[in-house]
């Protein structure tokens, strides 16, 4: 069952169109995450979620009601925020019960409890005394989530929770919370421009540019069946590199470009000759920089190379590199969606 | 239902708008009609004061202008207003920059002393200055107070100036001096140029206070013609129990309202001052 | 040799790059407004407390120390009892009503509405222009004959005989000891209120607005909002309104020397116009400067309650 339902949602800003036609579904206890380059329409597509915008046109049904013109407070939505908005003079204890006041009916020590409940969940019990000035990155990020939780809501909103992380913390924060939505089986919406976020994170994954969405599905659908050339040069790093022919354009991704010494066991092989012009060591691997000679004359290409292929390459040489033809794509010149494979 | 709400909220706020527009400006409103009215409309409690139920008439400026001291009142306003602003202008700029840029942690205190001496109210020390004007044989002259308004206009003229100077990021300061200017140089031809609002900020608090100033006006100036316009007005128009009334409204518009206009632009820079620039207006 | 050389040329350096030192030049900068502000606020403060222990006169200017006789003449005054609670009474009434406006006001003006910004330079006038012009046009208003509100009054059937506020047809307001009192509370509020509105409309528009639209989230209606969220958070700078607004209510001399002199007989005497006719019209300096340092207490505690205000919004 579908909890949340858009359809054809728009939202202008004076001439900006930020949501532009928007349709998307999400399940029950599925995480999806929003992903796509700051200024593609993500944020005002979820606080039309949460009601703090009004969209111009389309629908947002939560469980199954629609929900158009109802303040957020109607909506059983809770939300995090990249600041955290943590109310800076409330304590941990009266910022998690303020949801709670909000909707009255409960006793004092219901509310202790239920806040209780909530701190525990992700640990933050000793913390309840202090203001938020007193916590740290970490704390103030679940602090936030256990006020979203509290109320027990019917969609989680979450919009670039982990942004204000350091990198280090950022990674085991990421862990904590796929757990932690998996067990409470709450439907999650994460909004974010980092694609590695969104990759280790999302049940599925929407691609957003231009207030549209561009493509909708698992990470690996998404990456490896890019439906269009924005998502194909979006995802990865780098992106999908994309070489003019005749008739359609051929994209593959860095990693599977590979000089020809790698080849041993592998078939149906299509061969380049790549002009290197520029190396980057970055540990495990190699990315190779160059030219290759396609029908708009010299394209620049990326070969990604693993520690595993040792070969010596010089920049200012041409080396034969390879694709295998499975990992080959193609798009149309014009509009840049996938197409069929033609025979080459 | 949201529309309902909507409506009834712009409802409230214009409603609200406007009643705070008319406490505010009524008095104003009233000067504007009353300096244009003739005496016989004026003086009948039966007529409808809000309009004119006789011709107005431009006797009573003719009268403001021509038969009292009023051109001098301004004169003498305008003279003490320009020279109080140069006064402050070079004692609180250096000062201002001083305190953002030159002092450390002293200066930091020194900065909040001298803007305590703001809250030094000026009934709190009229009568011992009246004797040191007295003393320095100034009263009755409109030096006396070109003398004391800069103790007024000083400190918090400092103040915001050192929010301004703040501001400005200390990355253009070094690069001036790393391009070859001295410290000196630096502060004039860099944070100066970018301090100009700010100055122009200072400019018209400066002399809008020198305007308002009642006490120190009324306590060392007895002569009428040496009077400002904040005391002058008040004083010369009502003669015992004899008020000139529509002069007086004239009187007190032609400043009045001019100056609120003007005041207006700069409020964001006064809110800064007035809240130690933990707020950006 | 070469040495010293060295030193020689550092030595002529330094005098040359006199204008790079910021250990000279911070003092030098900051010099002439310390020395004005001494000269002219420190010393006449303390002249002022001298004045106020000796028996200094206009007429007779030395100073013969009486020690506090003149604040034992004073006390025994029966106007001193009444000037001091008027002028406790009409800061404090005149605060708790601004601060209730200039938070409507704050509000309203936060929200987006055409012609705000003629609304707010209508707003601000009041404090905008010299108080003095500003009082005479309530003068006016006030008028014992001629007053439009009475006419007003009149006309909508509360004012003459037979009605509510009969049976005469005027209020004169200024004439009666309630009506003149609140009369003096009323110009302050309205001089007092565009200045605490703007500040606490700064204070509002400060306000992060995720904090807001998380409240809205979170479910809070209008009115939890503002007592749980906004207010508690402009808390620190609606202290600040409030101390100046202390202040400039509490030592004004202007709008009751304009609007009654003190009176009726003295019943709207405050401290500071008193002072002034004792001590300027009167000749008595001394008296004078002792019933002006009766501000002094209000204006020590206000210092020191603006700095702790200060130091809050540090924090927060």
């Amino acid at each position: 069952m579908a909890v949340v339902e858009i359809r054809g949602l728009t939202k202008h800003f004076g001439q900006v169109k930020a949501v532009d036609g928007v349709d998307l579904s999400i399940q029950e206890g599925e995480l999806l995450v929003i992903l796509g380059p700051s200024g593609c329409g993500k944020t005002t597509l979820m606080r039309s979620i949460a009601g703090l915008e009004q969209p111009t046109a389309g629908e947002v049904l939560i469980g199954g009601r629609v929900v158009n013109g109802l303040p957020p407070r109607a909506r059983q939505v809770a939300m995090v925020f990249q600041s955290y908005a943590l109310y800076p003079h409330m304590t941990v204890f009266n910022n998690i019960a303020f949801p709670l006041k909000a909707q009255g009916g409960m006793t004092t020590e219901a509310r202790k409890e239920k806040v209780e409940w909530a701190a525990s969940l992700l640990g933050v019990e000793h913390l309840l005394d202090r203001k938020p000035r007193q916590l740290s990155g970490g704390e103030r990020q679940r602090v936030a989530l256990c006020r979203a939780l509290v109320r027990e809501p019917t969609v989680l909103l979450l919009d670039e929770p982990l942004s204000n992380l350091d990198a280090k913390l950022r990674a085991s924060a990421r862990d904590e919370l796929q757990r932690f939505q998996r067990r409470l089986g709450i439907t999650t919406i994460f909004v974010t421009h980092d694609q590695v976020e969104a990759m280790g994170l999302g049940d599925r994954i929407a691609v957003m540019n231009q207030g549209k969405v561009r493509q909708i599905g698992t990470p690996q659908e998404i990456y490896h069946e890019s439906g269009d050339t924005f998502v194909a040069t979006f995802l990865g790093s780098p992106g999908m590199n994309l070489m003019e022919r005749e008739d359609c354009l051929l994209g593959f991704r860095p990693e599977h470009f590979l000089p020809q010494e790698a080849a041993e066991g592998r078939h149906n092989l299509t061969t380049f000759s790549l002009k290197v012009t520029r190396i980057e060591y970055l540990g495990a691997d190699r990315l190779v920089y160059g030219v290759v000679d396609s029908v708009a004359g010299e394209t620049r290409t990326v070969a990604k190379l693993p520690s595993t292929v040792t070969l010596s390459i010089e920049s200012g040489e041409s080396y034969p590199f390879f694709v295998q033809k499975q990992h080959l794509r193609f798009f149309d010149k014009a509009t840049g969606t996938r197409t069929e494979p033609n025979p080459l | 239902m949201a529309s309902l709400r909507q409506r009834a909220k712009r409802i409230v706020v214009y409603g609200g708008v406007a009643f705070f527009c008319f406490f505010s400006a009524s008095p104003f409103l009233w000067m504007l009609i009353t300096m244009f009215k003739q005496d016989r409309d004026l003086y009948r409690a039966q007529n409808n004061p809000f309009l004119f139920n006789d011709p107005p008439t431009l006797d009573h400026l003719r009268l403001l202008f021509l038969e009292t001291n009023y051109t001098a009142f301004l004169r003498n306003s305008v003279l003490i207003g320009v020279l109080v602003v140069i006064i402050t202008l070079i004692i609180a700029i250096p000062a201002g920059y001083s305190l953002a840029r030159l002092t450390g942690r002293w200066g930091e205190r020194v900065g909040i002393g001298i803007f305590l001496v703001y809250l030094v109210p000026p009934t709190l020390l009229f009568i011992p200055l009246f004797r040191v004007v007295v003393a320095l044989g100034l009263n009755n002259s409109v030096w006396s107070l070109v003398l004391v308004y800069p103790t007024i206009s000083i400190p918090f003229s400092t103040w915001l100036l050192m929010g301004f100077f703040k501001a400005i990021p200390m990355d253009l300061e070094e690069a001036a001096m790393v391009d070859g200017y001295s410290r000196l140089m630096a502060f004039l031809k860099v944070v100066m140029p970018l301090s100009l609002s700010g100055v122009i900020a200072v400019v018209v608090f400066t002399f809008t206070l020198t305007l308002h100033e009642f006490i120190y006006a009324l306590t060392f100036i007895s002569s009428s013609a040496q009077r400002t316009i904040s005391v002058g007005v008040p004083t010369e128009l009502i003669r015992g129990d004899v008020f000139y009334w529509q002069s007086l409204m004239a009187g007190a518009a032609i400043v009045a309202i001019p100056i609120g206009i003007v005041y207006t632009f700069f409020l964001d820079r006064l809110v800064a001052g007035f809240t130690m620039g933990a707020v950006k207006g | 040799m070469q040495e010293s050389a060295v030193y020689e040329v550092a030595g002529r350096a330094r005098l040359r790059y006199l204008t790079d030192r910021e250990g000279l030049l911070g003092p030098l900068f900051l010099m002439p407004a310390v020395v004005y502000i001494v000269a002219l606020v420190g010393v006449p403060f303390f002249l002022a407390i001298a004045f106020s222990l000796s028996n200094v006169s206009v007429g007779d200017t030395s100073l013969n120390y009486v020690g506090l006789e003149n604040f034992r003449t004073i006390i025994r005054t029966p106007q001193f009892e009444r000037a001091l609670i008027n002028s406790v009474l009409f800061t404090v009434v005149a605060q708790a009503i601004i601060i209730v406006l200039a938070n409507i006001l704050a509000l309203i003006l936060s929200e987006d509405f055409r012609g705000k910004w003629v609304a707010r330079m209508l707003i601000m006038l009041p404090w905008a222009t010299p108080i003095a012009l500003g009082t005479i046009g309530w003068l006016w208003l006030l008028d014992s004959k001629f007053s439009p509100i009475d006419w007003v009054l009149v006309n909508v059937g509360l004012l003459g005989p037979g009605t509510l506020l009969g049976p005469r047809n005027h209020m004169t307001f200024l004439g009666r000891e309630e009506l003149a009192m609140a009369s003096v509370i009323v110009v302050h509020v309205w001089r007092m209120l565009p200045l605490s509105a703007v500040i606490l409309l700064a204070g509002l528009t400060s306000i992060d607005r995720d904090l807001l639209d998380q409240a809205e989230v979170d479910g809070a209606s209008f009115w939890r909002t503002l007592f749980q969220i906004k207010l508690p958070l402009i808390l620190p700078i609606m202290s600040i309104a409030l101390l100046f607004g202390i202040i400039f209510t509490f030592t004004d001399m202007t709008v009751v020397f304009v609007l009654t002199r003190g009176g009726p007989v003295y019943y709207t005497q405050v401290l500071p116009v008193w002072s002034f006719f004792k001590g300027i019209q009167g000749g008595a300096l001394a008296e004078g400067a002792a019933v002006a340092l009766f501000l002094f207490p209000v204006l020590l505690a206000v210092a020191i309650l603006m700095l702790r205000a200060a130091r809050r919004m540090e924090i927060t």
